[in-house]
């Protein structure tokens, strides 16, 4: 079966809500003392991990769709990648008014100093640079430059996992499975710009920025 | 500010004024947080009764039984009343780091309810002259208890203020007598895989190598400040905190202070240290409290207190030199850099 628009409508729905339901369900929680009495870091963590959750999800979308010959589902991303850019926002938001309590001049510090917060603080640089370009007008207007920007995603891919390994005391094996995961989906798609690039050598220069990275 | 506690001594540095105590705070109730969160009209327009059923979703968590603690009969150390205000306690007994529970702050007093103090023992042995071993009820009854307020700082950069009820570690090494020639103190905790899900399993336990053992140089041990706590809020310790018996030393981070003690031993060398064992250049054998001496990932110079109040309520106020306790451990460091020696 193709999926159709109004199968994508629906999926569309669908990751509205798959989305939407962990911050509902994190109001609960926190609400109901459920995650401890003072549950700053639990929140930083999860919406920093519901970003990375996120950022996972979008990369899948377009392998999935060449692997089940679905192009239509590559209209999902955009919506999905709005998502990890508001994940990541709540993250920095948390981090800030619960952890820092807007200590701004900490937050510089922090940012000029610690490996860690730089390097999230770069990825979430690139989340807004891509969010704010993913309008369909904007799109059309930065023509080829738009995919040069938008394939940034994977510098933010390899980033994020890092800055979560950085960032825990001794806990490494979640960051480290994130790590492999992020690895295994640019190597999809290294092996894909590798088959263009043989296919059109004679024109792979023009070619390669034509047919972006997917 | 008023001098009634500090018995006619000038207010120290480290003292907190007693007219900014707030009495034991009553256990703050759901809807606090949900006023603080700005939810406070979310929660309005949701009825009671689907507030009951969304909640009962998370409830598996809450259903194992509360570990019971019990009263203590001790005297009040005047000179370590209250001088900030309290971190209330239901913050203090569901916000910790105990890893063998697991490493979320609340995963402790989610998966220690079970936890069996009784029977205990504590063994006291190495470089002393009788070791001893203490079974449960010695913990509570063998050394007059007494409280103590005291800040704890943790190295993550939060702090709170916490009502201890114990004795001087100092008062149990000398029923057992120090021989001369001793140079450090080791602490072990319980190793009980059965018991801490934390033991069984690398991933739930953080990669930490246990048992968890800890260190103090002789003269740190026998500093008047270092405490064996059997109880917060006048009450037995929860299994979060560390029961039956933990240290606390209030002028270095937190993960010096280590909890449910079963081995205490004076030896003549510097023993091991979780932390340090786990990333040396992170975690010093010291740890003392320094706003100077930056973690490598995050700065020392400031901390979150933990008191009373919904989320925001939280303040970051300066992190002091040995968390205030200057004036009675600075002199154990003379000579020693403590930039290298963090």
């Amino acid at each position: 079966m193709k999926l159709k628009n109004k199968h994508i409508k629906w999926l569309k729905a669908l990751f509205h809500l798959i989305a939407i339901t962990p911050i509902v369900a994190l109001v609960l929680l926190v609400m109901g003392d459920h995650v401890g009495g003072e549950p700053v870091e639990y929140i930083i963590h999860y919406t920093g991990i519901g970003a990375l959750n996120a950022l996972v999800l979008t990369l899948i979308i377009s392998p999935l769709a060449k692997r089940f010959k679905q192009g239509a589902l590559l209209q999902t991303r955009r919506l999905i990648g709005l998502y990890v850019f508001a994940y990541a926002t709540l993250h920095i938001l948390s981090f800030v008014a619960l952890d820092l309590l807007f200590e701004w001049n900490l937050l510089w510090q922090e940012i000029i100093n610690r490996p860690y917060i730089i390097v999230g603080a770069l990825s979430y640089v690139i989340l807004f640079l891509l969010a704010i370009t993913s309008l369909n007008s904007v799109r059309r207007k930065m023509g080829k430059r738009w995919q040069q920007l938008h394939n940034t995603v994977y510098v933010a891919a390899l980033l994020i996992p890092v800055h979560f390994y950085w960032s825990v005391k001794s806990e490494i094996i979640e960051p480290s499975i994130y790590i492999a995961i992020m690895l295994g989906l640019l190597a999809l798609r290294l092996g894909q710009l590798a088959k263009q690039k043989t296919k059109h050598r004679p024109s792979s220069k023009h070619k390669v920025a034509a047919s972006p990275l997917r | 500010m008023s001098h009634k506690f500090s018995k006619g001594i000038i207010n120290k540095a480290w003292q907190i004024n007693d007219n900014e105590v707030t009495p034991e705070p009553i256990f703050q109730d759901r809807r606090n947080i949900i006023k603080a969160l700005g939810f406070g009209a979310l929660g309005a327009a949701l009825p009671t009764t689907s507030h009951a059923g969304i909640f009962d979703l998370f409830k598996d968590k809450k259903a194992a039984s509360q570990f019971t603690t019990t009263p203590l009969s001790f005297i009040s150390n005047e000179a370590f009343t209250a001088q900030d205000p309290l971190t209330p306690i239901n913050k203090v007994t569901s916000h910790n780091n105990f890893y063998e529970f697991g490493t979320s702050k609340h995963d402790p007093v989610d998966n220690a309810q079970g936890f069996i103090v009784k029977p205990w023992q504590l063994i006291i042995d190495g470089e002393v002259d009788t070791p001893l071993t203490l079974d449960y009820d010695d913990l509570t009854k063998m050394i007059a208890l007494e409280e103590r307020t005291y800040r704890l700082r943790c190295v993550e950069a939060w702090s709170m203020v916490i009502p201890w009820t114990g004795f001087t570690l100092t008062s149990l090494l000398k029923k057992a007598g120090v021989k001369n020639g001793a140079t450090h103190v080791a602490f072990e905790t319980l190793y009980d895989p059965k018991q801490m899900p934390g033991q069984r399993n690398r991933r739930v336990g953080g990669g930490v190598a246990y048992p968890y053992v800890e260190g103090l140089t002789i003269n740190e041990a026998l500093n008047d400040l270092t405490f064996l706590a059997v109880g917060l809020y006048g009450k037995t310790l929860p299994p979060q905190n560390g029961a039956p018996i933990r240290l606390v030393v209030p002028w270095k981070y937190g993960f010096k202070s280590i909890k449910s003690v079963v081995r205490i031993t004076v030896t003549k060398r510097q023993p091991a240290t979780s932390w340090n064992k786990l990333a040396a250049n992170e975690y010093g054998f010291y740890a003392n409290v320094n706003p100077q001496v930056d973690h490598p990932r995050w700065s020392q110079a400031s901390e979150r207190r933990i008191g009373a109040g919904g989320l925001f309520s939280a303040k970051r106020i300066p992190t002091q030199m040995f968390n205030g306790y200057g004036e009675q451990v600075a002199s154990l460091y003379q000579g020693l850099d403590l930039r290298k020696h963090f």
